[in-house]
């Protein structure tokens, strides 16, 4: 039942620390720090400047600003010479194209304003979803910084028709040798490209095309193609599963580019049909958190309990071990047979045996689930080939290196070797868009231009061709990776005309170029595979696979990606750095995460501080002799015996100093395997500072903030019931007697009926946490990035932030009372439950309430209600009290402490001219000294209005977004208009699922969430 | 930045129309006698309408220029050709096909239209050019006239503040008698110059009368105020603003006297927030063809005259940023663009909508421009302030018809305000958040 629950937030918590007690009570989480200015006492006494000397000076300053202010700045207002026909100054124009950077992939809208992009938004008619990487992929096409912005050779500027020469006849000497060259590429997912490179190839015999992933998926694609004679990944079609079963695989982060549309599309329990989602898994996952069961087990449990389950389904006897989950896997064999053709199960593990047996359960399983006709052409990487690649370097049997977009002397493990190996080239060129630690060292180093200012196409999945098409100018002197192969391959043509063409012959046939570039995608029909006759052994696979865990000794490290970073290639994206991340909160950061009781044995801690920052041991870790050393971050839900450490930190290379934060886990990523065994661990001396939002922003009082009921109470208890309701209403004391709260008020009624009244619906049950929202509002609200130590203090800027809530079933406090427990013996009592806690996402920005507290403390009505429902904020009329912001229930108020804006204490994309380019003109930037938070988009209602009324018409239905409202791809998020009883948001408004946090307040909010249900499989 | 009082504008341009008033009744009489100006007039008249956008007469613009065209060529070999030229090359004349070599193939229209005498005073007009006006005698004098009225309210001003220090003398010696009567009285033994001691008097008599005392510090503090806030609160506001500007462009001409279009050049005005500055392409669709302003043309900026010789040359500057070459009649690629000195600014903690303005509202582009067609040199008509933009939110109201959308709220605002028509603030135009985000 959901308030039987307790919710926390940190391990802190448990422990009943008065800290955490303090801060939720606190405004601001750091003192005004007015010691700083003042200095100590002595020194104030021992100035030469006395308090008249003081005042003079101040007087005079105050005089002449304002006398200097009498002057206005002259403002230049430079037009167009000739003005482009499909721009028009001041409206947004919107192209469809695809992101495909090599890690993240996505069909997706670009938003321009005269002719410079501005915001990254899903396709959602190609099914496009888009996560805070690629909604943040708009940032780091402006990355002056990173971005390799001119051709040179050896350092040295050179032209492209010196360089062309040049390679063309290195090119050609040693194609006459019939020395070999490699081209080294990422996953390109691109048809086209794939016909240039073959045609280079052919052209070039002793060429060879080889595709390295940093953060790899080769074990997936190697098995699909023993078991169905292709190299790719399957498809999952969740939206129609019943039973999910995952083994480590976090296929709402990065497994396979992420399934959560899909995933949410089965969860809808309005529908009455929820899918059931067991998680097994050691690291706590994206993923994990949103299971309905979550079995915690360390990466070799997996393997044998992957086993285990094949040897329930079949009856088999393959080689295995008992498992500490044995009896969770009888469960979910049983599951699973119920389910039949509806079920499907995951494997995250990069080995191809794992890959095997979980596609031979599939099959057993007869399941519909997976799609292996649909299949999925992302992650290409292949381990095996680019292991031969390395070894070849070393014994310097390959004349030529061409890499396009990857950096091998960051990612790999072995990169001293590849390092070493590099002068036995006699040509290594790398294609890039950024400059990094491998084009500094190979001959030529020539700039590709960013997937906003390209052509391409792609094929994510099967079904849907992409288009790529360029949203702005290059900003550098740049030339695509088809255009440079095309040239050296001796062809003439521009690589416009051969896509065209390409797509043309082999894709559109009849259709519409043009139609399929409008739309920036193309429906194809699925070809069925051809008949394969798989030659795998299951029982030898098995074995194999057995084997690998059974070396398992002491401590297992399972390496991962993050929401936020990714494998790492936009390291230098200042919004990505601050993303806090999903499961800890912690931005600026990557660390080894471990279970409560290791952390105990081991000695290591993570103290509150009184300002809510969090501090954390270093530790030593190795594994195959190779050492790092890392800070941790204790992490509920770990796997006993099993860390995590994230890749895609420690990237120095041309980063500013501010983004080089974190370790490198690339050194311990050996074979490309996501779980490395024999890991040993030493604490070593040190504290770690992390950047942690995680107690700080506590919400005042801790009741009703956060709804959760099972899928059975849902359907058969009534919500409102007295004792068993799941989304009973709040009851207050008035006149000595329990009332339901929202039957008194302080305030008289807004009347709502003129107009629109807006209104944004969130629903827990469909919110995976991933967010993209996040990223979304800092691109279209000009949100600062404050870095690394103001995150620390709490002063982070983000006007949407998402919590995240531990929960644990059993105690209540009545029940806690009746045992006598003091209050430190039941979060004892807890602290068990902590090895495995429930997670819960909940995005939280400004409430917009009717009946807004923060309203009637400003003493200049700065911030104050329109009719619309918006609680609007004037910057130009706050003076800075924050007491707005200490009467906020919802700590949802941002000061700006100082200028974020061309300051170079704050050195992000707002102190530069390319990363200004990135503000959205139509919202202000704010200055020092204000207030600020979530304006619910006004600037986007109005504009919609406003569309509306120069067209004649009534705004249309679901015609209003918001920036969090669209960039939500799972529709957790919707936003609209209640007086028009068309809108979704309308009724969902009056849904039974619908609550208000903290609703006894009676601040009635403008937000309304929606119950988070979990299907807990009974009934 | 320099701002000009608005009287001072008015006054110039009425003089300015007597000035042209008086020049053109001497061109009038002046040269009647040598030219058939009938004649020119009408031959005028059709070159402008027919030929004029490919001709000119002392320059090569598509077609070679045309001054004196009858000095080079047979009367008659012309009609021929402007009635029909297609039909005179196909003939096999030799000159003909030459011309057509010269200028590129490109066609001249026909004219089967035109009767001889049509083209005879065409030629006419060609020959004797445009009629030339010698400096009208009475300009100078004018001109004299003009300085001495418009610099008028300056000394009223010096009339007015004489007047004041007298009325202040006269109050003084006043209380000067009346001083001096009680000093007699009294028997005072003060001793000094006449002038001093007046003062002193005068101070003496103030000292000792509380109501006086009373009334000069309120005045005193009045005053204080009036002139403390005036100043503050101009701060920023820049009514007035008149920046030199780096093309001497005339909205007059453009808009006053050509009567274009505002939305032809401010053609995002009507779709979007930015009125938008036309970019020099828009220029161009008219500038291609007309290199030089007309004889008589004057433009009187704030600081400085502007004659044929200095307007052209402002053309020119267009020509220097679109790349275009006026002697080859072709652009050469090689553009600067123009860096116009923005006048209305408005903070960026402000949004504001001209589509909302233009489109929706239909508001004249001179409710807050100000009468943009006749400023030779454009300033900020209106202060801009807040509390004008929310004053005419107050009062306007809002004429809704014919749009849909507001059809349903507009009946709903006005069934709660009890009116038949709703101001804008009535419909939320006075809140904080409609323009500040």
């Amino acid at each position: 039942m959901a308030s039987n629950k307790k919710y926390w937030k940190s391990v802190e918590e448990l422990k009943d620390s008065s800290i955490v007690e303090t801060l939720s009570k606190n405004e601001f989480v750091e003192e005004v720090p007015t010691d700083e200015f003042l200095g100590d006492k002595e020194t104030l006494e021992n100035s030469s400047t006395s308090r008249r000397d003081f005042l003079k000076y101040v007087g005079f300053t105050t005089a002449a600003a304002s006398l200097a202010a009498c002057e206005g700045p002259v403002r230049k207002s430079i037009p167009y010479v000739v003005k482009p026909d499909d721009v028009t100054l001041g409206v947004a124009d919107w192209y469809a194209t695809s992101i495909a950077d090599g890690y993240d992939f996505a069909n997706v809208l670009v938003k321009t304003r005269e002719g410079r992009p501005i915001q990254i938004m899903p396709n959602k008619e190609a099914n496009g979803t888009t996560s805070a990487r690629v909604q943040a992929a708009v940032l780091s096409l402006y990355d002056e910084k990173l971005r390799l912005k001119e051709p040179t050779k050896a350092g040295q500027p050179i032209s492209w028709s010196v360089a062309d020469k040049e390679i063309a006849s290195k090119l050609a000497s040693l194609k006459e040798a019939n020395k070999p060259v490699v081209l080294l590429t990422g996953s390109l997912a691109s048809p086209s490209t794939d016909k240039i490179i073959n045609d280079f190839i052919v052209a070039n015999p002793n060429a060879k095309h080889v595709v390295y992933d940093a953060v790899s998926e080769s074990g997936a694609a190697d098995a699909f193609k023993a078991m169905y004679g292709k190299r790719a990944l399957p498809n999952y079609k969740l939206e129609k599963a019943k039973t999910i079963v995952s083994f480590g695989a976090d296929f709402l982060g990065d497994f396979h580019g992420g399934f959560e549309k899909a995933y949410i599309d089965g969860r809808k329990p309005e529908t009455g049909h929820m899918s059931y989602h067991v998680q097994v898994e050691s690291n706590m996952s994206l993923t994990g958190a949103n299971a309905d069961k979550r079995v915690v087990a360390k990466p070799s449990d997996q393997i044998f309990a992957l086993l285990n389950l094949y040897n329930e389904l079949t009856g088999a006897g393959v080689s295995s071990k008992a498992t500490p989950i044995d009896a969770d896997i009888k469960a979910i064999a049983k599951d699973l047979k119920k389910a039949g053709s509806k079920a499907v199960v995951l494997t995250g593990l990069n080995d191809v045996n794992a890959q095997l047996i979980s596609l031979e359960i599939n099959k057993i399983l007869n399941s519909e689930i997976i799609d292996v006709n649909n299949t999925i052409n992302i992650r290409q990487g292949n381990d095996a080939e680019v292991a031969q690649l390395i070894s070849d370097l070393k014994s310097g049997s390959i004349s030529g290196l061409i890499t396009y977009n990857v950096d091998p002397l960051y990612t790999l493990p072995n990169a001293a070797e590849f390092k070493a190996s590099l002068d036995k080239l006699e040509l290594s060129i790398a294609l890039s868009t950024e400059n990094n630690e491998s084009a500094s060292v190979f001959n030529y180093a020539l700039p590709t231009p960013h997937f906003l200012e390209s052509w391409g196409d792609t094929l994510l999945e099967e079904s849907t061709y992409g288009l790529m098409q360029p949203t702005i100018q290059p900003l550098f002197n740049t030339r695509q990776l088809q255009d440079t192969l095309l040239k050296w391959s001796g062809s003439s043509t521009k690589y416009y005309d051969y896509l065209k063409a390409y797509a043309k012959a082999n894709v559109l046939g009849i259709s519409s170029w043009n139609t399929a570039l409008h739309n920036g995608f193309f429906k194809k029909e699925v070809v069925a595979n051809a008949t394969f006759e798989t030659t795998v052994s299951i029982s030898n696979v098995a074995s194999l696979l057995a084997n690998t865990a059974k070396k398992s000794s002491g401590f297992e490290l399972n390496l991962y990606t993050k929401t936020g970073l990714g494998d790492g290639k936009q390291a230098n994206n200042p919004w990505l750095q601050e993303f806090p991340d999903p499961i800890t909160r912690a931005s600026w950061d990557n660390y080894l995460t471990m279970s409560i009781a290791d952390a105990k044995t081991l000695g290591f801690s993570n103290p509150v501080k009184d300002n809510g920052a969090i501090d954390g041991d270093y530790a030593k870790v190795s594994v195959n002799g190779v050492e790092v050393t890392v800070p941790v971050m204790i992490q509920p839900g770990q796997a006993k015996g099993s860390f995590g450490l994230a890749v895609g930190y420690g990237k120095t290379f041309g980063l500013k100093d501010e983004m080089q934060v974190g370790v490198n886990a690339y050194p311990l990523y050996a074979n490309g395997n996501n779980v490395q065994y024999g890991v040993s661990i030493e604490k070593v001396s040190g504290t770690h500072q992390y950047a942690c939002t995680q107690v700080q922003k506590t919400i005042a009082g801790r009741h009703d903030i956060l709804k959760v009921a099972s899928l059975k109470d849902y359907k058969t208890v009534d919500p409102k019931d007295h004792h068993q309701g799941w989304n009973k209403p709040s009851y207050v004391s008035y006149d000595h007697k329990e009332v339901e709260a929202n039957t008194i008020d302080l305030w008289d009624e807004h009347n709502r009926e003129v107009g629109h009244h807006f209104n944004l619906s969130i629903d827990l049950t469909s919110c995976t946490g991933c967010g993209a929202c996040v990223v979304a509002c800092h691109a279209e609200n000009n949100v600062p990035v404050v870095g690394k130590k103001e995150v620390r203090v709490g002063r982070d800027m983000h006007w949407l932030r998402i919590d995240r809530y531990y929960s644990s079933e059993v105690e209540t406090r009545e029940e806690a009372k009746e045992l006598g427990l003091s209050r430190g013996e039941m979060y004892e009592a807890l602290e068990t439950e902590a090895e495995n806690p429930e997670v819960t996402f909940q995005p939280m920005m400004c409430q917009h309430c009717n009946h807004a507290p923060c309203e009637t403390v400003c003493p200049v009505a700065a911030t104050s209600h329109g009719r619309q429902g918006q609680n609007q904020m004037a910057y130009n009329r706050c003076v800075g009290t924050r007491y707005c912001a200490n009467n906020c229930p919802y700590r949802v108020r941002r000061f700006n402490w100082f200028n974020y804006a061309n300051n170079n204490e704050f050195d992000f994309n707002m102190n530069n001219e390319y990363g200004k380019m990135v503000l959205n003109p139509d919202v202000v930037v704010r200055s020092r000294g204000v207030m600020e938070k979530c304006s619910m988009c006004i600037q986007m209602t109005q504009a919609t209005i406003l569309k509306a009324k120069k067209e004649g018409r009534a705004v249309n239905t679901d015609e209003f977004e918001t920036a969090c409202s669209s960039a939500c791809t799972t529709g957790a998020m919707v936003f609209g208009d209640v007086n028009n009883k068309k809108d979704k948001v309308a009724a969902l408004a009056e849904d039974k699922r619908a609550y208000n946090v903290l609703d006894y307040l009676q601040t009635k909010p403008n937000v309304i969430y929606q119950v988070k249900v979990r299907n807990t499989n009974e009934a | 930045m320099k701002s000009v009082e608005l009287h001072n504008r008015l006054t110039t341009s009425l003089l300015r129309s007597f000035t042209f008033l008086l020049i053109f009744a001497f061109s009038l009489s002046s040269f009647s006698q040598d030219v058939d100006e009938a004649r020119q007039k009408e031959g005028k008249k059709l070159f402008k309408s027919l030929c004029a956008s490919c001709h000119k007469l002392d320059k090569k613009l598509v077609g070679p220029a045309l001054g004196g065209v009858e000095g080079r060529r047979e009367n008659s070999w012309l009609k021929a050709w402007i009635k029909n030229n297609a039909e005179l090359r196909a003939s096999g004349d030799a000159d003909a096909n030459a011309i057509f070599e010269e200028y590129n193939g490109s066609n001249m229209t026909a004219f089967p239209q035109l009767s001889d005498k049509n083209i005879d005073d065409i030629l006419y007009y060609t020959t004797v050019g445009e009629i030339k006006k010698a400096p009208a005698p009475g300009q100078e004098v004018v001109a004299d006239s003009g300085a001495s009225s418009s610099s008028a309210p300056e000394w009223i001003i010096y009339l007015l503040a004489a007047a004041i220090i007298v009325a202040f003398l006269m109050i003084a010696s006043l209380l000067k008698q009346v001083n001096e009567l009680k000093a007699k009285a009294s028997g005072s033994d003060f001793k000094g110059s006449n002038f001093k001691r007046d003062l002193h008097e005068l101070w003496e008599g103030l000292k000792k009368n509380t109501f006086l005392k009373v009334l000069s510090t309120i005045f005193l503090v009045l005053i204080g105020a009036y002139v403390f806030f005036g100043t503050v609160f101009k701060v920023g506001v820049d009514e007035g603003y008149q920046p030199v500007q780096p093309i001497a462009f005339s909205h007059k001409i453009h808009a006053g006297d050509n009567q274009i279009d505002c939305q032809y050049c401010h053609s995002s005005a009507k779709h979007s927030k930015t009125s938008g500055i036309p970019s020099v392409n828009v220029c161009m669709n008219c500038h291609k063809n007309i290199s030089e302003v007309s004889e008589e043309t004057v433009v009187e900026m704030e600081d400085r005259t502007l004659g044929k010789a200095e307007l052209d040359l402002e053309i020119a500057k267009v020509y220097k940023a679109a790349g275009w070459d006026a002697e080859n009649l072709e652009y050469t690629g090689n553009t600067q663009p123009i860096k116009w000195v923005r006048i209305h600014n408005l903070p960026d903690f402000v949004y504001f909508n001209h589509s909302q303005h233009v489109t929706v509202a239909g508001v004249k582009c001179q409710k807050c421009h100000g009468p943009v067609e006749e400023m030779e040199e454009l300033y900020q008509h209106s202060p801009l302030t807040m509390g004008w933009c929310i004053d005419c939110h107050k009062q306007t109201k809002v004429d809704l018809k014919g749009n849909d959308y507001y059809e349903k709220i507009h009946e709903d605002l006005a069934k709660k305000y009890n009116v038949d028509k709703v101001t804008i603030a009535q419909l939320g135009g006075k809140e904080c958040g409609k323009c500040h985000y």
